[in-house]
């Protein structure tokens, strides 16, 4: 049977709006994934910005021989509860060091307890009614005050959150990354090198790049089973420390290079080569002198990817136990140590929750790394990419 | 002398001893040159040449006895070690001046040896697939001939709560003996590994549909990287993006429809599991969709289709294995997610198809049995291992048909640029 003009009209427009439809809910999913991210970053912002400012307290400090022997006699009994204990136990310490200090009586700005801090900035807290009262009276006098805070990024972690710091952390993964690229980038770049320039095709080649990219997709724990079960029990690696840390990770990161640096070599045209192996260049100099120069900042961007990744990695390094409780910050490659990670990860299980803002703060700096390493990366790929 | 004294001398003694075959070298080469001598390599290649024959051997033979010491416990002191590694040294250097010769072709044997140091690199990818698979089938062999294998592979209960007395000797102290049934464990990690999926699937499919088929040039721009910044995101924050702010929201909403749901319920992970795989899917898929060749499009078009029915019935069933494969290297990636669980799943095996009780992962009891304070030689330990092998054996699997489809999907089609 023919349809009708306009049964055939009033079926396209079905059919076209059909594609309209399909175009929206595509573009849908697409708004969905962004505004995961917005959200995802809000709350983030929201959890950790607060972490980067801390209450001080303005109070008398006397110091005497009696603050000497017993530290929280130096400080008013009503606001002793208010100061961070931590303040109170480098008393005798600095009373060593600065002889003259003995016998003064000064008014300073010390650190808070992490209660007050947390009651200032609105959240629940262990403060009793009238410690409550007396916080707020200093705050109308201005002797509290919410200030930026310097000792997250310079010092260690700590069980007293007002405290704790990601400078340990931050330490012990640039001493990780550090092992990590001086072991993965060589070894990358040369199987890199190897399979692209020097070796035949033949079933070893093979089954060294089907290897390749099965490590590639290897769930990382796995790689963490690896380091536990060789580095540690076989070879007798130090545990916890950033020189078994940075092998495991190594390992882990070698395939994300050695893709990365097949593809750079590949993008190099094939005419360089025959202009140089014509002019009686032997292999190995085409590749010195010619591909990689040619191909080294594709290399280079492939390797910040990589180190971006190794960085944010936590699974293995927990299993081979780089979640130790590091109070000091110590730029050594065999003593025990944590990674950022690992830091959030371990301050995400403390259940004192000022260890909450804590952890999203050091979210937030690990993002801040992460994301510009990256842009570094898109960057590089932007203003080094040749067309041939 | 301290050890790292040692080494250091060590090492400035091999470097000056590398400096001096450079040079030698070198003289010997130009003086014999300068004197009219035809010669089949240039100076620095014969010096270079006597530098590798001077550090190659010396640093071979350190590595080896350095080895040795380790691997078989045999008793060489580092000082006579280090020093025959330098004697070694000298050998070379002596080798390599006499090898400064008008018909020895230095740049051939320069390049045989890069060659060959380059082989040797490409085998440490070899030797750590072994090394993988030998670690983790070794300790699950040891944990098999404690536990059965077919309890293991078939019991539903988990309980290795006293399996640590066992391994002190204590085992009739317990009050139950420890049980390893993994199949709760297989249980609760599927069902993660679903929700993520259906979150990440089809999500991820219809933005790459998006990007690849209606999106103009400029928001393609800016879409690409956003989903990059979701992907570089570590998974440890991801998971306590999901225990503290997911999960309660959760809880929060259960309660609305008078629902009970625990605060480490199975559905908060495997929500933002999805969100982490989403961009991994979209750019799959979009590669596989743009890899589709236009004159299928234009077939399309040209016989009156729309732009729907042409991605539907076209486009779609022609990127299919393109996208299965990307999917299946989705299932193998949520499978083996191990902060997200660890962090917001719980730690209870829980045979239960309900996502909103606590459940508990292989990859979850995996590290709980090696960050506790167990002895390495318990059954608990070793059970990690176990569970590590069935884990790497499902992602290869996976991997591997992932790989055949794609493959052939490239071949249907001839494309290159996937």
């Amino acid at each position: 049977m023919s349809q009708s003009f306009d049964e055939i009209t009033a079926q396209l427009k079905r059919r076209h709006r059909k594609t309209a439809r399909l175009k929206w809910l595509s573009m849908g999913a697409l708004a969905l994934a962004a505004t995961f991210l917005v959200v995802f970053i809000s709350d983030m912002l929201v959890k950790g910005l607060p972490a980067f400012q801390q209450a001080q307290i303005q109070v008398e400090v006397t110091y005497s021989e009696q603050s000497q022997q017993m530290p929280p006699a130096a400080v008013n009994e009503d606001v002793r509860r208010l100061v961070s204990r931590g303040f109170l136990r480098t008393l005798p310490m600095r009373m060593r060091d600065n002889p003259d200090l003995m016998g003064t009586t000064r008014m300073e700005w010390v650190l808070a307890d992490s209660a007050v801090d947390q009651y200032l900035k609105g959240h629940h807290t262990r403060l009793k009614d009238d410690q409550k009262s007396i916080v707020d009276d200093l705050l109308a006098k201005g002797q509290v005050e919410l200030k930026f805070n310097t000792r997250f990024f310079t010092a260690g972690d700590s069980k007293m959150p007002e405290l704790a710091g990601i400078a340990s952390a931050a330490m012990g993964t640039v001493m990780t990354l550090i092992v990590t690229m001086l072991v993965c980038f060589p070894i990358g770049v040369m199987t890199a090198v190897y399979l692209e320039e020097f070796a035949t095709d033949n079933w070893l080649t093979q089954v060294i790049e089907i290897n390749i990219n099965n490590l590639a997709a290897v769930p990382s724990i796995l790689f963490g089973l690896l380091g536990l079960a060789i580095y540690i029990n076989f070879f007798g690696v130090p545990r916890s420390t950033p020189l078994v840390g940075g092998l495991t990770l190594a390992l882990m990161t070698l395939p994300v290079i050695i893709i990365a640096t097949r593809t750079a070599l590949r993008s190099v045209p094939d005419t360089i080569r025959q202009a140089a192996f014509g002019v009686g260049c032997s292999r190995w100099q085409v590749v010195r002198d010619h591909v990689l120069p040619l191909s080294f900042p594709g290399i280079l961007t492939g390797s910040i990817i990589g180190l971006a990744q190794a960085m944010g990695e936590t699974a293995p390094l927990i299993i081979i136990g780089m979640v130790a409780f590091i109070p000091d910050v110590s730029a050594s490659f065999s003593d025990a140590a944590t990674v950022m990670p690992a830091q959030i990860f371990t301050w995400a299980g403390e259940p004192d929750r000022a260890f909450t803002e804590k952890t999203a703060g050091g979210i937030l700096v690990l993002l801040v790394v992460l994301i510009s390493l990256n842009a570094t990366a898109v960057w590089m790929r932007k203003k080094f990419e040749r067309r041939w | 002398m301290p050890t790292n004294q040692v080494y250091l001398l060590f090492s400035a003694v091999l470097i000056a001893l590398g400096l001096a075959a450079f040079f030698l070298a070198r003289v010997r080469a130009s003086h014999l040159r300068a004197h009219g001598t035809t010669m089949v390599a240039q100076p620095d290649q014969y010096a270079w040449f006597s530098v590798l024959s001077t550090a190659g051997p010396a640093l071979l033979v350190a590595a080896l006895g350095a080895f040795v010491l380790l691997l078989l416990g045999a008793d060489i002191p580092t000082l006579y070690l280090l020093g025959a590694s330098l004697v070694v040294a000298v050998v070379g250097l002596l080798v390599g001046l006499s090898q400064v010769r008008p018909d020895f072709h230095a740049r051939q044997a320069i390049e045989k040896v890069i060659r060959g140091v380059l082989a040797a690199a490409a085998m440490v990818s070899i030797v750590t697939t072994l090394g993988i698979l030998i670690s983790i089938v070794f300790e699950a062999v040891r944990f098999f001939q404690m536990q059965s294998f077919w309890e293991f592979v078939t019991g539903t209960t988990w309980a290795p709560g006293n399996s640590f007395l066992a391994a002190a000797g204590r085992a009739d102290e317990g009050a139950s003996a420890a049980q390893f049934g993994s199949v709760p464990l297989f249980a609760g990690t599927f069902l993660i590994t679903l929700i993520a999926m259906l979150v990440a699937i089809p999500i991820g499919l219809m933005a790459a549909i998006y990007m690849a088929e209606f999106a103009p040039i400029r928001v393609r721009t800016l879409a690409k990287p956003v989903l990059e910044v979701l992907a570089g995101i570590p998974t440890v924050v991801y998971g306590f993006f999901a225990a503290i702010t997911v999960a309660p929201i959760i809880v929060d909403v259960a309660g609305f429809f008078g629902l009970d749901a625990s605060f480490n319920n199975a559905l908060a992970p495997g929500i933002v599991m999805g969100i982490m795989i989403i961009p991994f899917i979209s750019s799959l898929s979009d590669d596989v969709i743009n890899a589709v060749p236009d004159s299928m499009r234009e077939g399309s078009l040209a016989l009156g289709m729309t732009k729907a029915e042409t991605i539907t019935s076209v486009v779609l069933p022609a990127a299919i294995p393109g996208i299965i494969s990307a999917s299946l290297l989705a299932v193998s990636r949520a499978l083996g997610e191990t902060m997200i669980v660890v962090m917001a799943a719980g730690m209870r095996p829980n045979l239960t198809a309900n996502p909103l009780e606590d459940m508990t992962t292989v990859t979850v009891r995996i590290v709980a049995a090696l960050t506790g304070d167990q002895e390495f030689e318990s059954a608990e330990t070793l059970s990690a291992f176990a569970l590590g092998l069935v884990l790497f054996v499902v992602t290869l699997v996976l991997n591997m048909v992932s790989v055949i489809m794609i493959r052939r999907f490239r071949e249907k089609y001839r494309s290159n640029d996937l």
